[in-house]
């Protein structure tokens, strides 16, 4: 059956321009991918095949220059993810007919990675990103002589998810964070963060978690589940962040603005059931730090002149000791 | 339709229009609004990631007190939406973790046994209320305008405890209903996107841009206002659209509007009964076009 392929095409500046092309001018939505045009492919094609399928047709048939990059075609390699209908797929396991919508499937390289060309992202960023966590073990001293480290069966389930990671940067290309910050470390290195940093048999455990802290690490997370969703292996990069945030709190390292929000949020909620607005930005930003408490002075004045100023007495929830009691029964960091 | 109602904390604080809005149009859709006022905030996912144990048994005594009132527990905020759905997805699947749960809530007066259903009024307007019910109740046609869905994360994502795997058409239920008051869905990227409102704390500049990119691009597509079923999205981009302004240095100016004020709107009730002159951005430029003023 006949399948329509809509390409983003693109080639640096100086080289040649895939010629004929006659696109829509097209403008990335966070100013950072270059201008592509986009080109329409039609290929006759069984109706199970894949997006990778479609592609590798019109390369093969129609137009010789059209750059994909693929090798396994199996969801094993992790070369082939790229943009399908605005989010990141591998186009090896993405079904045409699954993701043909209004007629058209669209295919092109995510706008928050740089274009080698056409359809091939550089992975530059991503890679760099990896190296930044540190991705190896480092061996807990000394080795244990003539054996080899033994670790419980069941420390090593738990690490199972992050370690089907295959690195294809199908999270970073839809990374809600990445798009505005490229320094965010993103959820692929993160995952494999606390891969390393859950793993029984490290020695940098606290070294870790102290890096990870920083600005531009944990914390920037904006909790949008876009890796979540993206992931073709789930490994669900959002949840193994969340559980290096606890790992570092609990390790102690709280001067950071994640750490005081969670605390503020839990002591209104424990105090009165529900959460006090009004002090939780102060709060969360620092008492004493005057330079933020003085840029969030406009948006408090705004609300104010609006009329939604939250209520300056906060009352509790009717019946709030059931609720102070689930916090003392649980313990911990809250209580 | 009963529901028991659970409005938020932000609904309640920050976002008091969409407390009022959803009380104003819910007797013309025949929902009958039981508050749970003992209810305590869901922890936004922060308590769920700082103490999941802790969430575990907060929200479980939530949903046990929808369970109580036989009815379904009945949300106004993606965010509380997407905390509870989480929740109650893991409890549905592990009788384990519900029985740790329950342990907790031992002398609470309360124990949840799994059967509660959560939905946000969004899904509940269109699965529950249907659609040619909200069409008859159309008093006031929003013809003209121009109106750009942002549904947030929590209500989309992740699909496998939000049920968008067994009904994917819920992320197209904004649309429907924009079609139904009368005014024209805009399409753009950002409508699944995120506010930026969870690291505003975190990296101030970051969050507003991400916040600001969407609504000029919604801007940029035609749209005089977005609608969102989320008040921690509301947050980001009306509360701070002013500050969001200043870190891209455009002009923004596109007013948000909560999702019950929209159909309120289309109802026949005036702004003022809604509140939409309680905006940070003012909603008069979008009023005007249809012959509306606040």
């Amino acid at each position: 059956m006949e399948w329509t392929v809509v390409v983003g095409r693109y080639s640096p500046p100086g080289e040649p321009q895939p010629k004929g092309v006659p696109g829509v001018p097209y403008k990335a939505p966070y100013d950072k991918a270059p201008p592509k045009t986009y080109q329409t492919f039609k290929v006759d094609l069984p109706e199970h095949a894949m997006v990778l399928d479609a592609l590798i047709a019109v390369r093969e048939y129609q137009d010789e220059s059209l750059a994909v990059r693929c090798a396994c075609r199996s969801a094993i390699c992790g070369s082939c993810a790229m943009w399908v209908n605005g989010h990141a797929r591998l186009v090896c396991t993405s079904k045409l007919r699954e993701h043909t919508v209004g007629g058209k499937v669209t295919v092109e390289a995510p706008p928050s990675m740089p274009i080698v060309r056409d359809l091939v992202c550089d992975m530059t960023p991503f890679w760099n990103k990896n190296r930044a966590v540190t991705p190896w073990l480092e061996n807990k001293q000394p080795i244990p002589q003539g054996e080899e480290y033994r670790v419980p069966n069941a420390a090593m389930e738990e690490l199972i998810q992050e370690v089907s990671c295959i690195s294809c940067g199908a999270c970073l290309m839809d990374c809600e964070s990445f798009a505005v910050n490229q320094n965010f470390v993103g959820p692929a290195a993160l995952a494999k963060a606390y891969r390393y940093t859950a793993d029984p048999r490290d020695a940098e455990t606290q070294d870790r978690l102290g890096n990870y802290s920083k600005p531009d690490g944990v914390w920037d997370c904006t909790h949008c589940y876009e890796c979540v969703q993206q992931c073709p292996k789930g490994v669900a990069p959002l949840e193994q962040i969340l559980k290096l945030r606890k790992m570092a709190v609990d390790s102690g390292f709280t001067h950071n603005a994640g750490t005081r929000h969670a605390d503020a949020f839990a002591e209104s909620v424990r105090d009165s059931g529900r959460l006090n607005e009004l002090t939780l930005l102060p709060k969360s930003v620092g008492l004493f730090n005057i330079p933020a408490q003085i840029q969030s002075l406009p948006a408090a004045f705004n609300l104010l002149r609006a009329g939604k100023l939250p209520p300056l007495i906060h009352h509790a929830i009717p019946h709030v000791e059931r609720i102070k009691n689930i916090f003392k029964k649980i313990g911990g960091r809250f209580k | 339709m009963k529901v028991a109602f659970w409005p938020g904390c932000v609904s309640k604080g920050a976002c008091p229009e969409l407390y009022v809005s959803t009380q104003k149009i819910a007797p013309a859709l025949g929902l009958e609004l039981l508050e749970l006022w003992e209810a305590s905030c869901t922890g936004a996912g922060v308590l769920s990631e700082q103490n999941p144990p802790l969430a575990d048994s907060l929200n479980g005594l939530t949903l046990a007190m929808a369970e109580r009132q036989g009815a379904t527990l009945m949300t106004i905020c993606s965010t509380c939406q997407g905390v509870l759905s989480n929740h109650n997805y893991h409890f549905k699947k592990s009788p384990e973790r519900l029985a740790a749960a329950n342990v907790v809530l031992a002398d609470s007066g309360y124990q949840y046994k799994g059967t509660t259903t959560v939905k946000h009024l969004l899904w509940i307007l269109v699965e529950d209320i249907g659609l040619d019910k909200i069409r008859s109740l159309v008093k006031r046609k929003l013809t003209g305008l121009k109106i750009a869905p942002f549904y947030g994360c929590y209500i989309l994502r992740p699909q496998e405890y939000l049920g968008l795997k067994e009904r994917p058409e819920r992320s197209t239920y904004l649309e429907q209903l924009i079609e139904i008051v009368g005014g024209e869905a805009v399409e753009y990227k950002g409508k699944t996107k995120c506010c930026g409102f969870p690291m505003v704390t975190m990296n101030r500049d970051a969050s507003l841009t991400m916040g600001a990119n969407h609504i000029l691009e919604a801007k940029e597509k035609g749209a005089d206002l977005l609608v969102t079923p989320c008040p921690l999205c509301h947050r980001n981009v009306d509360a701070q659209q002013p500050d969001a302004a200043r870190v891209v240095h455009k002009v923004i100016d596109t007013p948000i509007f909560h999702l019950p004020q929209l159909l309120g709107l289309a109802f026949g009730y005036s702004p003022e009964e809604l509140r939409l002159n309680h905006h940070v951005v003012p909603t008069a430029k979008a009023l005007e076009k249809v012959e509306l003023k606040v």
